[in-house]
C-alpha cells in the first residue's frame, strides 16, 4: 500500500454536500436564535433606547448640516439610526463569536470542528450564518425605526442589503478572530470594553465627522482609520440608494484580513490550538 | 484495487507537548479493526490529549497518526469521515432536539435531510431511543444523552469510533447500557472501537488493552497477554504493577 495508491481515489464532497453543509450551519444558528428569546429582544432595545432616549436628548444640542448622502436638513434620530444599524451588526457579531468561545468550553465547538469538510469552509459557513441574524435584527430595527420617522425611501431599504451583508461580515469576522484568542468566557467581557465601546465612539455613528474634526483633529484621523466608521458609512449611503467607495474598498479589504486571520487562528497547527494548555507550544 | 487493510488506527511516534508540559512521549501503537480496544490510563494519562490529536481538534507537533491508512495531517477530512467520536463533555446542544441535533451533525458530513431523517430513526432505534426523538436535549437523562452522542457519532457511519470516558457521572445501570450497546456494535456492525477510560471494571476478558501513563505507552494486548506479561493475577492487578513499575523506573530516572 502506498501513499499515492491512496490519493488516487479521494473521497472529496460535491456542491451540493457543500451547500447541505452551509445549510445545516445556518439552520442551526437560526433556530438558536428563535429558542433564545430573550437575545433578541436585547438586540431591538438596546439600538431602540439609543434611538428613543439618547437621540431624543442630543436633537437640540446637536445640529447636523447637509451632508452627503442627505439633501437635506435630517434629524439626529435620522442621522443615528445607520451608526445604530452597525451596532446591532458589531453586538450580534461579537455574540456570536462569545457563543463561539461558550461553546468551546462546553464542548459544541468540538462538533463543527471534527467535520470532514475543510475548517476555512466551517468558519465562512459559520459567519454567513452569524451575518444571516444579523439581518433579521436590523430590518426588525428599521421597521420600528419607520414609525419614529426614519423613512429613507423605500428603494434604500434594497439597496442597503449588500451594505449590510458586507458590514455583517467584517464585524463578525473581527468577533470570530477575537474569540479564537480567548480562552475563557470572562475574558470575554475586557474585549467588549476594549474593542465594542471604542470602536462604537471614535467612529461617524453618533457625530458627523467634520465635529470631530473641529474638536480633535488626532481623533478624526483615529476615526478614520476605525473600520467601524466605514461600515456605518457605506450602510449610512446605501440607505439612501449610493455607494460609498471608500468605504466600500475599507470593509472588503477589512473583512478578507480578519477572515484570514480568524481562519489561522483557527488551524490546529497554528492558532490557539496550539497554544492551548501553555505558552511556548507554539512551534 | 485491492490493497492491504490498514489497522483502524495507527499511531507512530506521538509526542506532543503543551508548553514544558510533556503530555505525550513517542506513542506507538496500531489498533485492528472490528476490536474493542480499551485505552487504559488514570486522569492526566494523556488520554484526552490522544483523542485530541486524532480528530485534530490540535495539530500534531511530532510523529503520526493515520486513520484506515490516511494520515490526518495530510488528508484530515477524508480521516475525519471515518471517525465518530463522543467526547468527555457533553455536546449536545440543548436546545435542539434530539433530532435535530442528529440532523445538524449530519448536515456537517454533508448528509441531506431526507436521508439523515432516515439515519437518525436508525440509529436512535439502535440506541433503544426512538421515541424520545422529538423530545428537548434538555430533558434527557445523563445516560440518555450519552447514548444520544454515541448514536449521533454512528450517524455517517463511521468504521472508527473513540469515546472519551464516556461513562463518567452515570448510574450503574446507565453504564452498562451504555457498554452493552457499544458491544453490541463491534459484534454486530463490526466497528471498530477505542474506549478510554480509567475504571478497570469496564474491561472485558476478551478486549485489548492499551496501557498509558503520564504520556507513555506502558503495555499494549490482548488481556490475558497483558495479565501474564506483569505476572499478575487479573488485569486489575497487572494495571496497578504497570504504573508501580512505571512509578519505580521515573523515581530512578530523577535520581
Amino acid at each position: 500500500m502506498s501513499a499515492s495508491a491512496l490519493h488516487t481515489t479521494p473521497r472529496g464532497f460535491s456542491l451540493a454536500q457543500y451547500t447541505i453543509c452551509l445549510k445545516g450551519i445556518v439552520w442551526r444558528e437560526g433556530l438558536r436564535f428563535l429558542h433564545q428569546r430573550e437575545r433578541f429582544v436585547a438586540a431591538l432595545v438596546r439600538p431602540l433606547v439609543w434611538l428613543f432616549i439618547f437621540a431624543a436628548g442630543f436633537r437640540q444640542v446637536l445640529g447636523v448640516s447637509i451632508i452627503p448622502p442627505y439633501d437635506t436638513y435630517v434629524l439626529y434620530e435620522v442621522y443615528i439610526a445607520p451608526g445604530l444599524m452597525a451596532m446591532i451588526q458589531m453586538f450580534n457579531g461579537m455574540l456570536s463569536s462569545l457563543s463561539m468561545v461558550y461553546d468551546r468550553e462546553m464542548g459544541n465547538m468540538r462538533i463543527l470542528l471534527v467535520s470532514p469538510f475543510p475548517r476555512w469552509y466551517l468558519l465562512c459557513a459559520k459567519l454567513i450564518a452569524g451575518t444571516a441574524i444579523s439581518l433579521l435584527q436590523v430590518y426588525a430595527f428599521l421597521l420600528i425605526a419607520w414609525f419614529w420617522e426614519i423613512e429613507p425611501p423605500l428603494i434604500g431599504y434594497l439597496t442597503v442589503l449588500p451594505a449590510l451583508v458586507l458590514a455583517g461580515l467584517m464585524l463578525g469576522a473581527l468577533g470570530m478572530l477575537i474569540s479564537s484568542g480567548i480562552k475563557q468566557m470572562e475574558n470575554f467581557a475586557s474585549v467588549m470594553n476594549f474593542v465594542i465601546f471604542p470602536m462604537f465612539f471614535a467612529s461617524s455613528a453618533l457625530y458627523p465627522l467634520w465635529r470631530v474634526r473641529e474638536a480633535s483633529p488626532l481623533l478624526y484621523y483615529v476615526c478614520q482609520l476605525n473600520p467601524f466608521t466605514h461600515a456605518v458609512e457605506l450602510i449610512r449611503f446605501a440607505l439612501y440608494g449610493q455607494l460609498n467607495w471608500v468605504s466600500l474598498a475599507v470593509v472588503c479589504g477589512c473583512t478578507a484580513a480578519f477572515m484570514v486571520g480568524a481562519i489561522f487562528a483557527y488551524d490546529p497547527s497554528r492558532g490557539f490550538a496550539a497554544r492551548r494548555g501553555g505558552a511556548g507550544a507554539d512551534a | 484495487m485491492k490493497t492491504v487493510d490498514p489497522a483502524a488506527l495507527s499511531v507512530e511516534g506521538l509526542s506532543h507537548a503543551y508548553g514544558p508540559r510533556q503530555a505525550l512521549k513517542d506513542v506507538t501503537f496500531a489498533i485492528e479493526p472490528a476490536r474493542f480496544t480499551v485505552l487504559l490510563g488514570l486522569n492526566g494519562a494523556g488520554k484526552s490529549t490522544l483523542f485530541s490529536l486524532v480528530t485534530r481538534l490540535y495539530g500534531t507537533q511530532r510523529g503520526s497518526i493515520r486513520i484506515f491508512g490516511r494520515d490526518v495531517s495530510v488528508s484530515p477530512g477524508e480521516a475525519l469521515c471515518m471517525l465518530g467520536i463522543v467526547f468527555q463533555p457533553r455536546t449536545l446542544d440543548l436546545d435542539l432536539s434530539v433530532r435535530q441535533n442528529l440532523t445538524y451533525h449530519a448536515a456537517l458530513h454533508g448528509i441531506g435531510a431526507a436521508d439523515a431523517n432516515r439515519r437518525a430513526d436508525r440509529v436512535l432505534a439502535r440506541m433503544g431511543l426512538s421515541e424520545r426523538a422529538d423530545d428537548k436535549a434538555r430533558s434527557l437523562s445523563g445516560g440518555q444523552m450519552r447514548r444520544v452522542e454515541i448514536a449521533r457519532a454512528l450517524l455517517h457511519e463511521p468504521r472508527l469510533m473513540l469515546l472519551d470516558e464516556p461513562t463518567v457521572g452515570l448510574d450503574i445501570k446507565s453504564r452498562a447500557d451504555i457498554i452493552e450497546h457499544v458491544r453490541a456494535l463491534v459484534a454486530e456492525e463490526r466497528v471498530c472501537v477505542l474506549w478510554a477510560t480509567h475504571l478497570i471494571d469496564e474491561v472485558a476478558e476478551s478486549d485489548d488493552v492499551i496501557v498509558l501513563h503520564r504520556g507513555r505507552l506502558l503495555a499494549h494486548g490482548a488481556v490475558p497477554a497483558i495479565v501474564a506479561q506483569a505476572g499478575a493475577a487479573d488485569i486489575r492487578a497487572a494495571f496497578t504493577a504497570l504504573i508501580r513499575d512505571a512509578g519505580t523506573e521515573e523515581a530512578g530516572e530523577v535520581a
